[in-house]
């Protein structure tokens, strides 16, 4: 396991949104969470590189392990580079597509040659036949699926143990989604990955394991084709037949 | 049901009417301003006008560099007092206060953009000129400055609050801290806007005469450093505007004209910035 979540709960203020979740996140594979909007998949994948923490109010309880290693304990920017993210929609910085990717490098104050660098996260994200003549034009004059694989090489750069993915072809049309499913089963063998979809059909082609929640519990956690096939618990089987949600 | 028709016609068209004349009138004043100033100081902007101090009283002629290199210099250093502290109190209210504190603070920047410009004045006279015991351009550029923190305070936050909170968690997911992340996507996503929140200020004081009044209280002369009574266009407009010569009243026209036209230049150059569009395309 790269990941160990044990008993979490999460309060907004007073108002609980995760209920005694536990959860393994196994190495180099792809680990999906789904389920209803609401359901608190989103949250229980920002408290893995502690994002819940840029929002006031935010309380975690619990136990999550990286390696072995309590991340709440973590200075949070090491964590976070070892812990990356990509969000729902795409988010660029105002800066070249080079400088895009650099980023993450810099601010780490990497001693690697930064050319080499970004050329190697641009083709790990299938981005870089694309943008290879033009780094230094602005990341805003790409595509959406363009800049969310942007996005995505720029999480690569500082070569992160495990990369979070929220909703991240949400925005997306279905071209673009193809190639980033396509992306995320090759980063495999890269890093370890999770990530949140209310796409049923995309946590099937995709991930390896599943877990479900609902109303802030985690319902049910399995083998991905298991859980598609023979869901064990009833809810399971309305959600992903479609009776709800 | 036909003469209230006829009614409601009368009524739309008279107010359309109305409304059309008085938004005419809004905007011709501006132009009717520049016109009487092109019209009475026109003729006077010249040469001299920018390089000849003035001439003693009773003879014609001369110009007022010692008002434009005063003005030049008290502006300079009320934008090195009101530039750093409206803007670095700006980024502490956008990205560290409480909302209790942001809203004290910009309650009191409301205040103070509205205080009367000539208390303003008084205030700086006894806390920068009564010390001394004499005028200064620092007393006057310490007046300005004061008013240049609110206005740049007040548009800099906004400005950092539109910047979209997805950079900010884009930027802190790749391990940057706080500070980083204002430094180096925040505030350059907001430059533009910050930029042109800063020339407006700038504008904005250039036209000040009141604070001036007892702080620089004016030269006719040269001013060497800035440690010395010194004179500036607004100020000079004013001296010039109540003598009794012919000669002077051409000239405060021409020292409007001149300054009017600095202040729209530095107008339509932060549009010109601001219209080059948003670096950072909102959501």
């Amino acid at each position: 396991m790269r990941m160990n979540i044990t008993k979490v709960n999460f309060y907004y203020g007073s108002k609980q949104t995760l209920f005694d979740i536990t959860l393994g996140i196994a190495v180099n594979k792809v680990t999906a969470l789904i389920g209803p909007s609401g359901c608190g998949k989103s949250t229980l994948l920002r408290t893995l590189n502690r994002m819940h923490e840029t929002v006031r109010n935010a309380r975690l309880e619990g136990e999550i392990l990286l390696d072995g290693q309590n991340i709440l304990a973590q200075d949070v920017t090491l964590l976070r580079r070892r812990v990356g993210m990509v969000f729902q929609r795409p988010n660029p910085f105002p800066k070249s597509i080079f400088d895009n990717v650099a980023y993450g490098l810099r601010i780490n104050g990497s001693k690697l040659p930064l050319a080499e660098a970004v050329e190697k996260s641009l083709r790990h994200a299938a981005l870089w036949d694309e943008v290879k003549d033009h780094l230094h034009k602005s990341a805003y004059e790409l595509s959406g699926g363009q800049q969310q694989r942007l996005c995505i090489a720029r999480a690569l750069a500082v070569e992160p143990e495990v990369l979070l993915l929220d909703e991240p072809c949400s925005a997306l049309d279905p071209i673009s989604t193809a190639k980033i499913e396509e992306l995320l089963v090759q980063l495999k063998d890269l890093c370890t990955i999770t990530i949140v979809t209310h796409n049923m059909q995309q946590a099937a082609r995709v991930s390896d394991f599943t877990a479900f929640l609902l109303t802030g519990q985690l319902i049910e956690f399995s083998p991905t084709p298991q859980l598609f096939t023979t869901p064990g618990d009833p809810r399971t089987e309305a959600y992903i037949t479609g009776r709800f949600g | 049901m036909n003469s209230s028709l006829r009614w409601r016609k009368f009524v739309s068209g008279f107010m359309l009417t109305m409304t059309g004349v008085c938004a005419f009138i809004a905007v011709s004043v501006l132009f009717l301003i520049l016109g009487y100033l092109v019209y009475h100081g026109g003729t006077s902007v010249n040469w001299n006008f920018f390089t000849k101090l003035p001439t003693p009283v009773g003879e014609t002629g001369g110009g007022m560099a010692n008002a434009i290199v005063g003005s030049a210099k008290l502006l300079f250093l009320a934008t090195l007092m009101g530039v750093p502290i409206g803007f670095l109190g700006a980024v502490y209210l956008a990205e560290f206060s409480g909302s209790t504190a942001a809203f004290v603070v910009r309650y009191a920047a409301d205040l103070l953009n509205g205080v009367p410009s000539i208390v303003i004045g008084i205030f700086a006279y006894s806390l920068v000129v009564l010390p001394v015991k004499h005028f200064s351009a620092l007393a006057g550029g310490f007046a300005l400055g004061l008013m240049m923190i609110p206005i740049t305070l007040l548009s800099t936050e906004e400005f950092l609050r539109a910047v979209p909170r997805a950079l900010r968690e884009g930027a802190m997911a790749l391990g940057a801290s706080k500070w980083r992340t204002i430094a180096t996507v925040i505030v350059p996503a907001a430059y533009r806007g910050i930029l042109t929140a800063i020339l407006l200020a700038f504008a904005r004081v250039a036209g000040e005469t009141a604070p001036l009044l007892f702080t620089a209280f004016g030269n006719r002369f040269w001013s060497p450093g800035f440690n010395q009574p010194i004179d500036s266009l607004p100020h000079m407009i004013f001296t010039y505007a109540v003598a009794p010569y012919e000669d002077w009243h051409r000239q405060a026209w021409a020292a409007g004209l001149v300054l009017l036209g600095l202040i729209l230049v530095i107008n339509i150059l932060a549009r010109a910035i601001l219209a080059r569009g948003i670096a950072v395309p909102r959501s």
